[in-house]
């Protein structure tokens, strides 16, 4: 710690940072653009000026950027010293200058980091008497939409998007007062990770499309804490909502995993929401009844005995509970597809035998060293891979110690590293948008990769690719292992594990789902065992919880399930297969309409809340499921009213889940007597929106379940990290408000980050799988691989229009030589009995006898893959 | 005694000053036009709507008296979808016009608004919107503003240099 003067008054400060950096995390409100907590320092916009002194007797001082000097020992600054307050605000002015009256008609407004820094720094008055640059905006696709006019060249977007997240085509063209940000011409922007431009841009450049079409204010939004439900990496969320539908997304800081970005499908997948496939209404046998007659239907059945339950690996850990609850234990089935289950389970064992640790995204970011076992990151866990391509810094930057060049000092940290790249392997079938910044690639077919990873572990020789590899993960530091179910193989998941724990690396299992994890710690049969139970006739009525069953098996294995059962209900959030052919249809809510835990891939469970109160008799799973077990005389259902008593009950029922309650505090939880307001304290209409229908407003809801009230009045002061529904703070009304709520910048919220991981390693590690013959291609047939896409492989977001219309239609991906020996563009293909008639789509690199078809998209749902095609005409 | 007497001679001489109460509503009284009563939605010279549904309005209101929804026409101009003041909660403070950055909503010298159901004294936007400018003629906030909407190409609005020419190599 070293101690430096601000304004002659001496404060502690971590030397290794910048003054910017240190002000902030003082609480100093110096205004600053170019600068970002996760990018650095670049010292281009020349707003965080402050005034240095060489010691005490010195008057005269000279102006400093304060992002680019060092808090070293015994600096004296001045942040109020009138020549920096002019020259700040000289700054400002000359940004302004051609700046347009936008401000009513931007969707920045209100949240604005120019407008604070405008505000901040006093300037009110436009002298510049001349005319105003304007510019040409460009169409970026469907998540982002441009308005260069508003530009203040400040280069954080082309920063972020080149630098940081590794995309090609966003970039700076032009010259001296005309530098344009944008692409070489329209097009949808290739990065999944665009959406954080929204963020990253300091004024209303880039502005959330999705958000356009139904626009508000960031005052008018009611917020809740969330997560992200698109994957399993829990990423968390802040959404918002108004008029009863769900608005837009925007980041929630998690020091551990998200940091300061989210990907375009956790951003813009909120959509489903508002689908026009929503299911509002109760349905019995096609006809809609109201809500008390569907509970009644239940409990009916329920007390009729000889009922399953089918659990979701996207239901809350609340909801799958009440459902076991409902059916008992021994008739509740997890909803995942079996070979699935399996894979799940082996990996929450391998987690909890101890044999590696389990990383935080934010200790990925960190590895020095990293191999990628059969898993397509970027599609899979995209936010993962965001944090993977920092990790190829880290060796580079140990580097270039010796010139004691500052960290965070961007640009000369980058020419000082110039393109140079830790160790990174990556063992895939198909080419993934991560090869770029990788060391070496191997394409193999997925035994192959096993039996790399396995070698990997044993690996002596350092000409070999796996010794290579095994080398550079042993010199390593902080070495890592990433894997996960995405090639559905037990042989990479114990030979990831076999790798990491000879190498002594962290390991990363990515799950399939948001909750997979919960739902495997839960335990229950698989489906097989479903299906066995009801067509032995020891089952007549099924229960489907928030799960589309054709997306977990075969369509006749699904159709004969529900052929057999006497009774199906399903309590879902859109219309699909599952739904269509149920007798019960009762509407679930979403994520965002519900509070529950979900538990990531690195087994820690968090609490998401209710954002805003639906619209029809859209109810939350658990309730349907208590009011229907407690109309069927079930007593004990009465304690499972609130959310606390589910998770008691679930801690007393499965002790794995007893700190599941930890993850946010209480109901009961209180500031100073008040709740945490939903909704900014500026909120507007509350009298007015509701008096189209009457008049009268009613009384606000209450949340009986958590500390949030539906409301502008509570505790206006920061409350705990699980219980932040949004970032503000006096003068900072943009998401740079966050800097006020922790400890330090980039570090963890004040009072701790939020979540409590449940997987405590106990040793006791077995290994199980050996090691697969390798891989052997077949005549007339190729093994098709999944191949998943970020847009329109998970089920919930592909019903978001703007995902949606990224999404790819059916295609089979062959290798140059097999298209080139079909020779057609259209390729007749039957897996598992069935024919399909595709387009081709050729990919470069997939291995010999391996060909692939888009994961989770239809008519591939519900088919385990990888599978064999059968062609009729390849050789 | 003598400020008893003093004070019905004073109350005696206002019998001689000139009438204040008129006799409403047969006779209608003068009103200055900044009068602060019912509030109009006004429309610029061009005829369009003045309302960019900026919300700027809703959030003045200390009573929460405004509700509104922002949508787009085709061409990116931006206007209310709905828009909604509920008079019985309005306290007339014309806060909601100072924060109004297109003039569009303002309040009139007309406080006539008696209604025996409260709910007739919600307006929707077709209660509010008038047919000229109101009380600021000549104002257009799309000529000053730099977004492109129908009828209005980029670099067209007042003291705004054309679009650059990015394919230019001139220094």
């Amino acid at each position: 710690m070293a101690t430096i003067y601000i304004d002659n008054k001496p404060y502690d400060a971590d030397p290794s940072r910048n003054l910017l950096d240190v002000c902030l995390s003082l609480g100093f409100r110096l205004p600053y653009f170019c600068w970002h907590p996760a990018l650095g320092s670049v010292g281009a916009c020349r707003q965080c000026a402050v005034k240095q002194f060489k010691d005490e007797q010195d008057t005269q001082g000279k102006l400093v950027m304060a992002c680019m000097t060092p808090a070293a020992e015994g600096t004296r600054i001045s942040i109020d010293d009138p020549d920096a307050v002019e020259f700040r605000r000289n700054i400002i002015q000359g940004l302004m200058m051609n700046h347009p009256h936008d401000c009513p008609v931007c969707d920045e407004g209100g949240e604005c980091h120019l407008q604070d820094m405008t505000v901040m720094t006093g300037h009110d008055y436009r002298r510049y008497r001349f005319d105003k640059r304007t510019f040409r905006n460009q169409y970026l696709g469907p998540f982002v939409n441009h308005e260069m006019n508003r530009c203040i060249q400040c280069y954080r977007c082309v920063r972020f998007y080149r630098d940081y997240a590794g995309g090609r085509d966003l970039d700076c063209f032009a010259l001296r007062d005309i530098v344009y940000f944008g692409r070489r011409e329209d097009g949808v922007l290739e990065s999944e990770f665009s959406g954080n431009l929204v963020e990253v841009c300091p004024t209303g450049v880039f502005t959330d499309a999705t958000l356009k079409q139904h626009y508000t204010r960031k005052w008018d939004l009611e917020f809740a804490p969330s997560i992200c439900a698109h994957c399993s990496l829990g990423c968390n969320t802040s959404p918002g909502a108004r008029y009863g539908t769900l608005r837009r997304i925007v980041n929630r800081y998690h020091s551990e995993i998200n940091g300061y970005f989210l990907c375009d499908r956790g951003r813009y997948g909120y959509e489903f929401v508002n689908s026009p496939l929503r299911i509002r209404d109760v349905t019995w046998q096609g006809g809609v009844i109201d809500g008390a007659a569907g509970v009644e239907r239940l409990s009916t059945l329920l007390a009729a005995g000889k009922v399953i339950g089918i659990g979701s690996p996207r239901a809350s850990l609340e909801a799958n509970f009440l459902l076991r609850e409902a059916v008992g234990a021994a008739n509740f089935f997890a909803g995942m597809a079996d070979d699935e289950l399996r894979l799940v389970r082996r990996i929450l064992e391998i987690m909890q035998s101890g044999m590696a640790s389990v990383p935080s995204l934010r200790d990925i970011e960190l590895s020095d060293a990293v191999f990628v076992v059969g898993e397509d990151v970027s599609n899979t866990a995209p936010r993962m891979a965001l944090s993977l391509r920092q990790s190829v810094r880290q060796q580079p930057i140990r580097s270039i110690e010796k010139l004691r060049i500052p960290v965070w000092n961007d640009n000369a940290v980058r020419d000082a590293v110039q393109s140079a790249k830790g160790p990174f392997y990556i063992a895939s079938p198909y080419p993934t948008r991560l090869d770029g910044i990788a060391t070496e690639v191997c394409r193999a077919a997925p035994d192959d990769i096993a039996r790399l990873a396995f070698e990997v572990a044993e690996a002596s020789d350092e000409n070999s690719p796996a010794g290579r590899i095994a080398a550079a993960l042993r010199n390593a530091q902080r070495p890592l292992v990433v894997s996960g179910t995405g090639l559905n193989n037990a042989a990479i998941v114990e030979a990831a594990a076999r790798a990491a724990q000879a190498l002594g690396a962290a390991l990363s299992y990515v799950l399939p789902e948001v909750n997979s994890a919960g739902l495997a710690m839960m335990g229950g049969g698989t489906l097989a065992e479903a299906m066995e139970a009801v067509r032995g006739g020891a089952a007549e009525t099924v229960i489907v919880l928030e799960n589309d069953l054709y997306r977990r098996a075969p369509a006749e294995a699904v159709d004969a399930l529900f052929r057999s059962a006497r009774h199906v209900v399903a309590l879902d959030h859109l219309t699909n297969g599952t739904t269509a052919r149920a007798d019960l249809v009762l509407p679930a809510a979403t994520f965002a309409e519900s509070a529950g835990t979900f538990v990531n891939n690195e087994g820690r469970a968090q609490r998401f809340f209710q954002v805003f109160i639906p619209h029809g008799e859209i109810q939350e799973s658990r309730r349907w499921l208590r009011d229907a077990m407690l109309a069927a005389g079930r007593i004990e259902a009465e304690a499972l009213d609130r959310l606390d008593g589910v998770i008691g009950a679930l801690g007393r029922a499965l002790p794995r889940f007893a700190r599941v309650h930890e993850a946010a505090p209480p109901a009961a939880f209180r500031l100073v007597g008040k709740k945490v307001p939903r909704e900014p304290h500026r909120y507007s209409g509350r009298t007015a929106m509701l008096a189209n229908i009457t008049v009268s407003e009613p009384k606000p809801p209450e949340d009986p379940d958590s500390a949030l009230a539906f409301s502008m009045e509570g505790y206006s002061g920061q409350p705990p990290p699980p219980l932040i529904p949004f970032f503000w703070a006096p003068g900072w009304n943009s998401i740079q408000s966050l800097n006020r709520f922790q400890e330090e910048i980039a570090g963890p919220l004040r009072g701790g980050e939020s979540g409590v991981r449940l997987l405590v390693p106990n040793g006791a590690g077995q290994q199980q799988a050996g090691v697969p013959p390798a891989f052997q291609p077949r005549n007339g047939e190729r093994l098709l691989v999944p191949v998943y896409h970020v847009f329109g492989s998970e089920e919930l977001s592909r019903e978001a229009p703007a995902v949606a219309s990224l999404a790819p239609g059916p295609y089979l991906a062959l290798s140059p030589e097999d298209a080139k020996a079909l020779g057609e563009d259209t390729a007749e293909v039957s897996i598992g009995g069935k024919t399909h008639r595709l387009p081709v789509l050729v990919i470069s690199g997939l291995p010999e006898g391996v060909a692939g078809v888009p994961a989770g998209i239809p008519p591939f749902t519900g088919l385990s893959l990888p599978a064999w095609g059968k062609f009729s005409r390849m050789p | 005694m003598l400020s008893v007497l003093r004070t019905i001679w004073e109350v005696f001489l206002h019998a001689f000053r000139k009438r204040v109460t008129i006799q409403f509503p047969e006779e209608k009284p003068r009103l200055p036009p900044r009068y602060r009563g019912r509030i109009i939605l006004s429309r610029d010279p061009d005829g369009g709507e003045r309302c960019v549904a900026c919300y700027l309005c809703a959030v003045a209101c200390p009573v929460d008296c405004i509700a509104l929804q922002a949508t787009e026409d085709s061409t990116g101009r931006r206007y209310p979808e709905f828009f909604r003041i509920n008079f019985s909660r309005c306290i007339f403070c014309g806060f909601c016009e100072e924060a109004c950055p297109t003039y569009a909503i303002q309040l009139i010298p007309d406080f006539y608004m008696s209604e025996y159901k409260r709910q007739n004294l919600v307006y929707e936007k077709e209660d509010l919107l008038i047919s000229g400018p109101g009380k600021y003629e000549g104002y257009n906030y799309w000529k000053v503003a730099g977004v492109k909407i129908g009828g209005k190409d980029k670099g067209e609005a007042e003291r705004e240099a054309p679009p650059v020419d990015l394919q230019s190599l001139l220094p």
